[in-house]
Formats: structure tokens, sequence, C-alpha cells
């Protein structure tokens, strides 16, 4: 058995360090270390609550909207306020806005740039992939940096500016938007969507929104060399080094609803197991502190009353990541269980030959999401009327207690508040890496990503394994998030 | 005339993150024209590791990051993103660099000594910034700054190996052409000290006030105010709008293409300056004395403010009144030649 301590872990949003027994050439057991604590729950005690939405967002320079959200819905929990139909639209776009380009940044920058590395050399689709993925030096860089800001000119427009915005309120949007903005939107979408077609799908939008099995993403993957698009390229990479065998849980899938209409979701709330999606019951939600660096509660914690007090010195510790369960089960948040949750067949398929979601699953899966949202921006954009309010104005209660659940691209995002003489007496915040790169709980199980890395390949002389990296980086972490 | 010299040895970037969220990088990610990738080939910039967008992981990083500190390799320009994080009890247990068991402050002050120049990116990197914020139980603290105070981890009087002080790119986020614009120039070796105004951020951009070309400028004029998040009118006097004394140039250069705070209709919060995380009130209410704002427009004599306000309010045209506090703009200008229907 050997040890190897993996980080720093660059290409994930924040600092991340993977502590590896080796056996055999595989992965025996993983620790997965979060080493920053920040302590925003702390900085938001006693704050005038809607001092949360300028706080909030600054958790996260990736998922900066999405705590936006979450905040502000916590808020209007609290408050008893609903946004009115464009406030809520123009909310939905800046936050799919956010995704879209996090799916982006996340596909082209953080995770294809590995299989450039020297060690693939060796395989014949080595080279057109260096080419083009290689860090910063590639062609792709070149290509999504300017189509990527081009589209991100939406937030400059709905949102003042990216990231860190303070339009998203809890009742809607402080941006009305006129007429002719409607129309740059529609402008600066339809750009966009060339870019994708020509660029990452090589297809109609349409078309990649509606393969609908495995079968089918297959024979249409054939129907053009690799070369013709980006997403082709990952298939066949991903096809060649079978990256449906790493990376595998075989937990429940869960997602808190993403992109509100009055009457429900895009992407539908639920947990997904053995093929079947049941309701979320948001009671269940509990931190476990035991593997934490933090002061040992007696039990998991329900996140209205959880505490957040830091102690390097706890003896079971060993990351700043708190343990968050569903009825006492670990889950796996992302696109992937988004989807899955969703009922997309092609992403149920996926999972369902696997016996658990994987490597390859999480990446189809959120690279096909991208075509669903900007095709429904396309009709947000649409369905916004200038004119008509943006936005409810209402006062906060001295006492009340709210929470909001949301999606952020990497999964699901809770904040629970409570007010108590005007100021927030507490402040909890669940992020969806949080789930993901959870610690062990106190029955002793690991993790999402500590049970999906056990069994991942180390080949001889590997100080950073190659598969362990390919795993850690499909779940889309965001470790600043994570350790709020 | 000689042509430029094609083969200038590069000029070597570092770039760690610390107790930060990393917003400053995806805004950096965000520039455009030129894109990111371009600014630095244009700089002749060679980066030589950065967490968001570099190849190197795990010990290909801390082998540099050790042969830089043992002399074997060299750093130009070392940039930090996010504060230093010194809790808790001084020890930087918060924020351990991944890998090699040693408080992130350390390897920074080490690092720091070798490079030729420090930029702070960020206000977290520059004076503490958000993770600062409430009690700052956590002891972040910026390069060269805690707060408003000369100190942080690397002292006020600290230089570069090029005799700079630590160079804050302040901002919450920064603006991706703050940076790229002083990197070039740094790169150039034309950036001098006359290039930094009294808090060490580049004078390019803080040579302005958040008011300059603020869109709603005739709003602020005829104190025409707004009331509530999302009316039009001027936000100085009820929704805490701090631009007639922030120093930045938010509104004479888009943000994403097309906005800025105050084109998103919420208040500028002064996040270029330092403590701008505890700023004593609402962040969306301004407070008052006697009904008069506490924070009176940069450069400006009280008394001269009252009167000038108190005469123009009543100067204001009803257009004004009206637009001030709608959503959209109601009524539109009037041309005497000819009146719409």
């Amino acid at each position: 058995m050997t040890r190897l301590i993996v980080g720093p872990f660059n290409r994930v949003e924040g600092d991340l360090e993977v502590k590896l027994d080796i056996a055999d050439g595989a992965v025996n057991e993983a620790r997965v270390v979060s080493v920053l604590y920040r302590g925003f729950e702390r900085i938001l005690d006693g704050k005038p609550p809607f001092d949360a939405l300028v706080y909030a967002p600054r958790i996260c320079g990736i998922c900066s909207v999405s705590q936006s959200v979450a905040a502000a819905k916590a808020l209007a929990d609290a408050m008893g306020l609903e946004p009115p139909p464009s406030g809520r639209h123009a909310v939905n776009l800046i936050h799919a806005a956010e995704n879209v380009a996090d799916h982006l940044t996340h596909f082209y920058l953080f995770f294809m740039p590995d299989f450039a590395r020297a060690i693939y050399a060796g395989e014949p689709w080595h080279a057109d992939i260096a080419e083009r993925f290689t860090a910063i030096k590639g062609t792709a860089a070149q290509d999504v940096l300017p189509a990527r800001a081009q589209f991100m000119h939406i937030l400059g427009i709905l949102a003042g500016k990216w990231p860190h915005t303070l339009s998203v309120q809890p009742g809607g949007s402080t941006r009305a938007i006129a007429a002719n903005e409607t129309a740059r939107l529609a402008g600066i979408l339809a750009a966009f969507r060339r870019f994708l077609e020509r660029t990452l799908y090589g297809d109609r939008l349409e078309r990649v929104s509606e393969l609908s099995s495995v079968e089918a993403l297959e024979s249409w993957a054939a129907e053009k060399p690799p070369e013709n698009s980006d997403f082709r390229r990952f298939l066949h990479v991903s096809r060649a080094l079978e990256l449906e065998k790493l990376g595998a849980f075989s937990g429940p899938c869960m997602s808190y609803g993403a992109y509100a209409y009055d009457d429900g979701y895009l992407f539908a709330r639920g947990v997904l197991e053995d093929g079947k999606v049941s309701p979320l019951d948001t009671g269940a939600i509990a931190e476990d502190l035991s593997h934490a660096w933090y002061a040992a509660a007696d039990a998991p914690q329900l996140p209205y009353d959880g505490e957040t007090r830091p102690d390097a010195d706890n003896p079971d510790g060993y990351t700043w990541c708190k343990a968050p369960r569903l009825g006492g089960r670990v889950v796996e948040v992302g696109a992937l269980a988004r989807q899955a949750v969703n009922g997309h067949p092609l992403v149920r398929e996926l999972i369902a030959r696997a016996g658990g979601s994987n490597v390859h699953a999480r990446v189809v899966a959120r690279v096909m999401e991208i075509a669903r949202v900007v095709m429904a921006m396309e009709q947000w954009v649409e369905a916004i009327e200038p004119g008509e309010p943006f936005i409810r104005h209402g006062a906060m209660p001295d006492m009340a207690q709210g929470f909001g659940l949301t999606e952020a691209a990497r999964g699901s995002l809770g904040h629970w508040a409570k007010v108590r003489n005007g100021v927030i007496e507490n402040y909890q915040i669940i992020a969806p890496t949080t789930w993901n790169f959870s610690p062990r709980d106190s029955a002793g199980t690991p993790g999402a990503l500590e049970q999906a890395l056990k069994g991942a390949p180390v080949r001889a002389g590997e100080r950073e394994p190659v598969a362990v990296q390919h795993i850690v980086r499909s779940f889309d972490p965001c470790l600043v998030c994570t350790v709020h | 005339m000689t042509l430029p010299q094609t083969d200038r040895p590069k000029v070597r970037l570092l770039w760690l993150q610390s107790g930060g969220c990393g917003g400053c990088t995806l805004s950096l990610i965000g520039a455009e024209g030129p894109d990111l990738i371009t600014s630095f080939e244009a700089a002749g910039i060679e980066v030589l590791w950065h967490p968001a967008l570099s190849e190197k992981s795990g010990s290909e990083v801390t082998d540099l990051l050790q042969a830089i500190v043992e002399g074997r390799e060299t750093v130009d320009i070392l940039c930090l993103e996010g504060s230093v994080m010194r809790g808790p009890n001084g020890t930087g247990r918060f924020h351990m660099l991944s890998g090699t068991g040693r408080p992130v402050m350390e390897w920074l002050s080490e690092l720091a000594a070798k490079a030729a120049y420090v930029v702070a990116v960020g206000s977290c990197a520059a004076y503490g910034g958000i993770t600062a914020a409430g009690a700052n139980h956590v002891e972040a603290c910026g390069l060269a700054y805690d707060g408003n105070k000369p100190g942080g981890l690397l002292g006020g009087d600290f230089r570069s190996g090029a005799g700079f002080p630590v160079i804050n790119v302040a901002g919450c986020p920064i603006h991706p052409d703050w940076l790229t614009e002083a990197l070039h120039r740094i790169a150039a070796g034309r950036f001098t000290h006359e290039d930094l105004d009294e808090w060490e951020r580049p004078l390019a951009y803080t040579m302005h006030l958040v008011h300059h070309g603020c869109a709603r400028n005739e709003f602020y004029e005829f104190k025409a105010s707004a009331e509530k998040l999302c009316d039009l009118g001027c936000m100085m006097e009820n929704l805490g709008c701090k631009g007639t004394q922030a120093r930045a140039d938010c509104n004479r250069r888009a943000w994403n293409g097309a906005g800025s705070c105050l084109d998103g209709n919420y208040p500028c919060i002064n996040c270029t300056a330092p403590g701008f995380e505890e700023p004593g009130h609402t962040f969306t209410q301004t407070p008052k004395i006697s009904g008069i704002p506490v924070g009176l427009p940069t450069d400006m004599p009280k008394a001269w403010f009252v009167a000038l306000a108190s005469l123009s309010k009543a100067a204001t045209p009803a257009r004004l009144r009206e637009n001030a506090v709608a959503d959209h703009l109601a009524r539109p200008p009037v041309d005497k030649q000819k009146k719409r229907k």
C-alpha cells in the first residue's frame, strides 16, 4: 500500500487536495481535503438581512449569480414575496447565462486540457486534441474566450456586471428591460447559438437536444469525423479511454429544480434512485460534522440551526467541508443529476447501463444541457414584456425565517436564513460541491467523490494519476463555494 | 526608427489564489478587445502557472514554487488573488497550500521576496476585502494592508525586486482591463511610481470617479432621486450609492460589453476602496444626518453641496421628477420645434 497526496489541484474552482491509498495499481481509499476555510456564515451573523445580497454572491466568483438567487429566494421566502413574470424571466436569463458560461468554461478550460497531457502522447487522437485543447496554447481557448465574453453581454445588459451583481433581488430584478434591449438579447443569443452549432456540436441545437438514447448518440457521433466538432472530439476520446468505467457513483442523484416558472421548473426537482424519481424531502437535509474541522455537534445539524465553529484541532477532522446528507444518505448533484431527475432518456440510460454515474455520463449530460438551456433562453427573451414590472418590493419582518433552493451549474445550492430583531441570527449555506466532495460521516460512509475515486487506475510511477484528475474534474467542483 | 524586438525574453508571471472567490480570474477571462490569451501574448507574458488556466497540477506545481524560492527559477510578476489567511491565531491553518502541508501565507512571503513585481489582484488581496468582513475571525488581510492600515502580510514598507510596493489592482471583482493594462505596462518596464495612487492602485482607473460617465448624471444634477431599487433616478440620496466618491472608471468602460452597477439599477458600493466590506450601514441605504447624506461628493464642501442641492431640487424639471421614480423611462425630452403626439 502506498499513499499519494495530490495537490494543488488546479483547473477546479478553488484549492483542493486528494489523499489516496493505492494498492495493486488502483486507488483503494480516497480522502478529499478542502484546504481553505473562509467563514461567510459567520460574516453574515448580525448583518441587516438585505446585506446578504451583497455578501452572498462574493462567496463564489464562478457561481456568483447562483448564490444571489439562493439568497434572494431565502429572503423572499421569509418575506412571502413572489417576483412578477417578467422579473422571473429576467432572473432566469441571468442565472442561465452564468450556468451556461460555467459549463463552457468547465469543458474547454478545465476538463479537456487533461487529454492533451504528454502521458497520452502515444494515442492516435492525441495530436489533434493537443493542438485543440492544450492549456492556454490550444486553439480552443482562442475560440471559446471571445464567444463566451460576447455571450456574457447578456449579463452586462440584465445584471450590470458579472460576477457579483446586485440586480437579483427577492422580488425579481432591479433592471427593467426595454423593447430594444430584448432585440439585443436575441441577437447575442443568435451569435452564441452559431458558435455552439459550428464549434461545440457541429449540428443544430434542436438535433442535439433530441438525442434520446445511447445508440442515437453514438450514431450521431459517427456521422462525421471527430474533428468536426468539440463534442464529437470528446465522445471519441471518451470511447477510446472508456471513461464510462471511471469515477462510478451508484447512490441517488438529487436536483432542487432549476429555473422556476409559476407552475414548476424547467428542470424538475426530485431524487432519482434505481430509475425512479421520488419527491425531495427538504426536511431530510442535514450536515454531519464528524470528519470536518469544526467543533463537533452531537448529531447531524438541520440547516436552520446549523453552526459553523471552526476547530482545526478536531482529531477526526480532515477537511473544511461539512458532510451534507439527505436522510443520512450520500447523494450526487450536478448537471448529470439534474438531467437524470428531469427524465432525460439518454442520461438515464447512461446511468442505468453503467450501474451509476461516471466520468463519461457527467460530461455528456453537462454538454447536452447547454443546448437545452440556450433554447429555453431564447423563449424567455421572447416572453419578456417590456413595460411590465420586473420587481416587487416588500419589507422584512423583524422575526422571520426562509430558505432558498436553486441549481448552480455544478449542482444543488441552498441557503437557510433566520432573522431575529431585524438582523440575521443564523445563515447556513450548503453548496453543490459540499455534497459531492463531502468527507466521511459519523457512520464512516465516504462522500460521493471519495466513493467515485475507489478503483481508479494508477499507472506505475504516476505522481498525479491522470485518471484521478479526470474523475475529480468530471464533477466540475467549486471549492470556494464548498468552504464558504 | 528601429523595429520592435521580437526575441525579447518572456515576462514570467505566477498567479496564486488564497482567501477569495476566484471572481477576479473569472472576470479576467471575460477580457475583450482583445481576449486574455491575446492580451498576454501582446504583453510578452508567459504564464508560469495560473490555477484556472494551466495544465500543471500537484507536484509539477509545488516543484516550480520550490524552485523559485530556491532561486533555480525566476518570477517577474507574482499575482495574488484572494485575501491572505492568517487565522486561526496567526498560524495560517485556514489555508494550507494543498500538497505541501504549509500555510499559503508562508509560501507568499518567500515567493514575494523573489518577484520583481508583486500585484494584488482584487480588493481581497490588496486590503483584505470581503473575506475580512464581520469580526474577521479568519484574520484575513491584504498583501501590504490590513484594511486601511499599512501592514498586512508583507508590511507597508515592502518593496519588490524592481523597487515597487505591492501594486493593488483593487475591485470586487476587477474589471479585466484594469489588470491587463497594468500588466502590459509592467511587462514593458514602463510602469512607474507616478502611475500609482495613494493606496498604490493604478491611477489609470482610479483617476476617475464612478460618477464620471454615469448615465444618471442629469438626475444627480437636479437631485431627482430614486426611492426604490429599480428606479432610474440618482441613487446617492436614498439608496447608498457612493459613485460620487468611489474611485474607478466603471461608467467610462463597459462591464461585460454593456453595463455597470449603476446601469444595472443598483448602487455603487465603492468596492475599490479599503474597508468597503464594512460600510457601517446597510449597503443599499444612504446614512443621513438631518436629512443630508453623510458621504458627500469627493472634493465638494458641505455648505456648497447643501446650497446647490436645495437650489437644483427646486428647479427639477417634471420629466426628471417623473422618470426618477420610474423603472422604465416614462417621459421623453421635449423638442421645442415639434411636439410629440
